[in-house]
């Protein structure tokens, strides 16, 4: 097998705000002084009359963004997921969310795989946060071939939507020639019938990697991913915990608001009682180090995915 | 400087009256809501919807229109008052403000109220969305419009306000202009004294605008602001209107406690008697 090539969520971002930038001349981008590292800084080079640096004023952004979509422009306004959906809550709640307006929030360096900059930007608060925005969809793509897709899907997309990318590098498993994205519609990487996995981001990767381990030691378990984290993909999640039974959610962010608690609250109001183990980050701040290292430490990874979902497994 | 004719102002004048008891009729229907920054800024509202503004009652969402954002979103009942004033939806909904049941929300907003280009309400992110309508026209080449804000001057506290400044001069916004309506109060008193955004022109011009002070009472002088900001290229505009707090209903002038409180049945019958006597007064010469 060739070597699985590792890129960066943001990368894709700003590849994909390119090939769109070419398609549709609509499309400006906004950032915060952030172009080098949200990547938008490729599409400022491509399109410099449609690309607006509004300096380190966040909440000015999003609500310039706003603005700019009354008058007909697809804005996509980005800067690390910390000060976008955190700094800019509720300019993205009143501007954006409110008057549902078509905008578009890039979030980069979104969860602990921000790694050296330590817990002040490491969030792991946004899909919280924008979740609970009325009409606010809520995406968070595991590789390069699911955010491209994830982008474009975004602006066909009339209405906000807010979009979570990482920092680190990461493998691309899904095959673009197959691959098909579809909003609010979540995928099974692989079957399984003893326990599901439910994974978003980067932790699907682990999730896959956790799966492996368990198979071999007689755990047969279903991976399925999750990108649209709002809406749900109900009916897979559901299924996926009738035929398993169990259930453990892997996502690089607070167990609390996000992709667990969606899991669980769907759950629950269908009747489904399967057990839910969160893997996610505990109700903590992160700290400073590398990403892997830091991603190990807060037990985001395949080894305690798999521990926790052995521990699952065994119970009565 | 083009000069209004006698005519004109008293027609402005009369629709500034009519704003007002507008104010008065939505805020004593609703029983809450917020006359005095509304009465403060009735002249500019009919200036603008009478006057400067190109929009088209039968025709709200025109693309080529201009734009207005009440950044202070609290004086709504000045707004739709000027907009049912100008045909926008019937002045009989005006009393429906506030109500479970109506569209008037007590904040604006642009999807259930004709007219209103921009949900607002949350302070100081009026001058961001209206800097971000003027480079959208800008970018989409529509020459022709401009776009206004109007913000409060305890508004102004909010940072937010002063980014969005920045924002607009650097990208040379000149089809923009942002109006700060300097009535001197705020909720906990004297803006001065809570926490004083003086001085305001002098900030302005530090933040790259050109700026014109005036009396915001004063037609003429409304319509040389409003004419020289059109003049003005390469920079956005700003006005920082001099205006009285409940300006025109004398129980409510100048007192910070107008800011936010509905009239009561005797305060209404009081307000509105003496506003039908300035409109009876104003259309006897008119």
């Amino acid at each position: 097998m060739s070597e699985v090539k590792q890129i960066a969520t943001r990368e894709s971002y700003g590849r994909a705000l390119v090939e769109l930038g070419k398609e549709h001349d609509d499309i400006v981008v906004l950032d915060a002084d952030l172009a080098a590292a949200t990547k938008t800084a490729m599409f400022k080079k491509e399109f410099p009359d449609r690309h607006f640096d509004c300096g380190i004023a966040e909440g000015n952004m999003v609500t310039v963004a706003a603005g700019l979509s009354t008058m007909g422009l697809v804005p996509f306004a980005s800067s690390f997921a910390m000060f976008a959906a955190g700094r800019a809550f509720e300019q993205i709640r009143n501007s954006i969310g409110y008057p549902h307006l078509n905008v578009k929030i890039g979030a980069t360096h979104g969860g602990l795989s921000v790694g050296e900059d330590g817990a002040s930007h490491q969030c792991c608060e946004d899909f919280a946060l924008m979740r609970s925005i009325p009409g606010m969809m809520v995406l968070c793509p595991a590789d390069d071939v699911e955010a491209r897709a994830a982008v474009k899907a975004a602006y066909e997309h009339n209405g906000p939507v807010y979009l979570r990318f990482g920092r680190l590098a990461v493998p691309v498993i899904h095959d673009e020639e197959n691959y098909h994205f579809e909003l609010g519609k979540g995928e099974v990487l692989k079957d399984g019938t003893d326990v599901a996995l439910i994974a978003t981001g980067l932790m699907v990767e682990e999730a896959l990697k956790a799966a492996k381990m368990l198979e071999e030691k007689g755990v047969s378990a279903r991976v399925v991913n999750i990108c649209c984290i709002k809406p749900l993909d109900e009916e897979l999640v559901l299924k996926a915990a009738r035929e398993c039974g169990k259930v453990v959610t892997c996502e690089e962010h607070s167990i609390i608001g996000g992709l667990g608690e969606a899991v669980c609250a769907c759950l629950c109001e269908n009747g489904v009682g399967a057990k839910v183990r969160r893997v996610g980050v505990k109700d903590e701040f992160g700290h400073s180090g590398p990403a892997r290292e830091v991603l190990r430490q807060f037990g985001l990874c395949a080894e305690n995915i798999a521990d926790v979902t052995m521990s699952l497994y065994n119970e009565k | 400087m083009k000069k209004m004719t006698e005519k004109e102002r008293l027609k402005l004048q009369i629709a500034a009256c009519k704003i007002r008891m507008g104010v008065i009729e939505s805020t004593h229907g609703a029983k809450a809501g917020h006359p005095g920054g509304s009465l403060s800024s009735a002249d500019v509202f009919a200036y603008l919807y009478e006057k400067e503004l190109n929009v088209d009652p039968a025709c709200p969402k025109k693309e080529t229109r201009d734009r207005f954002v009440l950044s202070k979103g609290h004086c709504a009942p000045g707004l739709y008052a000027a907009l049912a004033e100008r045909g926008f939806f019937p002045v009989e909904d005006l009393p429906t403000l506030r109500h479970a049941d109506s569209y008037l929300q007590g904040h604006p907003n642009m999807n259930t109220v004709p007219g209103i280009d921009m949900s607002t309400g949350s302070l100081g992110q009026g001058v961001s969305a209206a800097a971000g309508m003027a480079l959208g026209a800008k970018k989409r080449g529509m020459e022709e419009v401009r776009v206004y804000t109007l913000l409060g001057d305890g508004e102004i506290q909010e940072g937010q306000v002063w980014e969005a400044m920045m924002f607009a001069a650097h990208y040379k916004l000149d089809n923009l202009c942002v109006i700060v309506d300097n009535n001197g109060l705020q909720i906990d008193g004297d803006v001065a004294d809570v926490m004083s955004p003086y001085p305001i022109v002098e900030k302005l011009e530090a933040f790259g605008f050109a700026v014109k002070a005036i009396d915001g009472h004063d037609f003429d002088a409304l319509e040389n602001a409003f004419e020289a900001a059109k003049a003005t290229k390469g920079k956005p505009f700003a006005i920082v209107m001099k205006t009285t707090k409940g300006k025109d209903v004398s129980f409510m002038e100048n007192d910070a406690d107008w800011h936010g409180k509905a009239p009561n049945d005797e305060q209404y019958e009081t307000a509105m008697g003496e506003l039908r006597a300035k409109l009876a007064e104003l259309e006897a010469k008119a």
